[in-house]
């Protein structure tokens, strides 16, 4: 028997392989995800918690370098930030230092679905369904050394793509940081998309970092560069105001914003407030990593 | 000039007409609620501009018709501080009166909101034309110089309240600043004449 391929089917009508590769990440993700919500544990967050809409998301952000306004990144980010090709260099404690392009940086993971909390400092919430991987499997392929204490995140400052860079409103690049052991936490993820679809710009592609028990500003968007350092990093929004943001910046209710207070909070879609909770509510897992500090001081 | 008054009265509720037909449609963004409330606060700060703008505007021009203006000018200023103060309690905090006295007694930039709300209270009170007979008018006069540290209070409040990007508030601090530099530099010459 002759086997031959159909003579309306040419090579380039064969799926890319990396495409065809993304069929089976996307199958695998879906039940990933499907499992997780089925659990309704763990890492997913509780009953109460429904997604924000994806249209609220991603219309409503917090990017200075597309501008101030909550509106201003939908608008200008989407048509400057060029996401590819996209690279982040990674440097200081570690065995492995290099210049990772994303795909070999994330392609080797399994893509995970997180439903996360998302706390601003200034108040309001949302909830945001992430797909991305663990930071500490990421983290871990340049062997940081014994002297990693921190790590450093930066985000790509570049003026022709970014209008916001020329009010120095903040002391570009933006930079954030977390402790080693924050980092490597299974709850900390390196963020590729959300709502199954690629991260938009306004939301930080095509990487972003998402700490979900720590204000909103923590989670670093579009980075280029990962910095293992032993000393404790100084984060943009601290630089521009100790008094009013430190370097933890976890989530709790009882140390109030200098201004205003962090007790309750306004999620996104609903009227009325609701009570803020410690940690966002990840207690349960992080509260650990905090024993014996005083949150007051380390705010 | 029959019809200055009615049409100013009809343009300065425009904001609210505004404000009220995006509710209706639901466009009021992804947070109404922080939307409603500073978009009242902006204009309640704008029409305490515009009131001061007036007597400037008048002399500058020589149009002396735009003192009637004037009084309208502060009320609707009073106006859209009293929605936004409602929208502030009523809106924001849900007549949480807990929160409501810890935000006042806390927090710095609400603690001079308020004293310049209670500053205004007076003025408003007094604005009409039997209060200002019977204050006598060189009283009704001093008592509405309150309307400049209500309006400086009404400015730091704002300024106060933002995060890191001050280029809103330095423009309303800018033309609060003319406002009351021109009234001083009015005030030295005259004091040097006499």
């Amino acid at each position: 028997m002759l086997i031959r391929p159909a003579a309306d089917l040419r090579d380039h009508d064969v799926t890319d392989q990396a495409l065809y590769l993304d069929r089976r990440r996307f199958l695998a993700l879906g039940a990933a995800a499907g499992t997780l919500l089925a659990a309704g544990q763990g890492l997913a967050a509780t009953s109460d918690d429904a997604p924000t809409p994806f249209e609220a998301v991603t219309t409503y952000n917090n990017y200075y370098e597309f501008g101030t306004a909550k509106e201003d990144p939908a608008v200008t980010a989407p048509s400057r930030l060029k996401l590819a090709p996209w690279s982040v260099a990674v440097d200081g404690e570690c065995a492995k230092p290099g210049t990772v392009a994303l795909d070999d940086l994330i392609k080797p993971l399994k893509l995970e679905e997180r439903l996360y909390r998302m706390r601003c400092v200034e108040g309001w919430s949302m909830v945001i369904p992430w797909q991305g991987v663990p930071l500490g499997q990421v983290l871990k392929r340049f062997e940081p050394n014994s002297k990693a204490k921190y790590v450093e995140f930066t985000t790509l400052a570049d003026k022709a793509q970014m209008p916001g860079l020329r009010v120095p409103v903040l002391d570009w690049p933006y930079v954030e940081g977390l402790r080693l052991d924050e980092a490597m936490h299974p709850l900390t993820l390196l963020a590729t998309g959300l709502y199954g679809k690629d991260l938009l710009a306004q939301n930080g592609a095509p990487l972003r970092l998402v700490v979900p028990w720590k204000y909103g500003f923590k989670s670093i968007k579009s980075i280029v560069r990962i910095r293992f350092s032993e000393t404790q990093p100084v984060n943009s929004w601290q630089k521009a105001n100790s008094r009013e943001y430190g370097f933890y910046s976890n989530v709790n209710p009882e140390v109030d914003h200098p201004r205003w207070s962090q007790a309750s909070e306004r999620r996104i879609g609903e009227f009325r407030r609701r009570k803020t909770l410690m940690f966002n509510g990840y207690a349960d897992q992080v509260a650990s990593l905090y024993a014996g500090m005083d949150l007051r001081v380390n705010y | 000039m029959r019809w200055l008054k009615p049409a100013a009265f009809a343009v300065a509720l425009l904001p609210l007409a505004w404000l009220l037909w995006r509710a209706g449609f639901g466009s009021l963004g992804v947070n109404p609620v922080e939307t409603i409330n500073r978009y009242l606060g902006d204009w309640a700060l704008r029409f305490l501009l515009i009131a001061l703008a007036v007597t400037p505007v008048r002399q500058w021009t020589g149009w002396p018709a735009l003192a009637r203006l004037r009084r309208m000018m502060g009320l609707f200023a009073f106006f859209y501080v009293c929605l936004h103060l409602a929208s502030y309690v009523g809106i924001d905090l849900f007549f949480d009166w807990a929160a409501l006295w810890a935000d006042v007694v806390k927090r710095n930039y609400i603690t001079l909101g308020m004293i310049a709300v209670l500053l205004l209270v007076p003025l408003a009170l007094t604005s009409t034309n039997g209060m200002i007979r019977r204050l006598g008018g060189a009283r009704w006069r001093r008592l509405h110089l309150l309307v400049f540290p209500a309006s400086i209070l009404g400015v730091v409040h704002f300024w106060m309240m933002v995060k890191a990007d001050i280029r809103e508030p330095l423009v309303y601090a800018v033309l609060l600043a003319v406002l009351l530099g021109w009234r001083l530099w009015g005030f030295a010459r005259r004091a040097q004449r006499a």
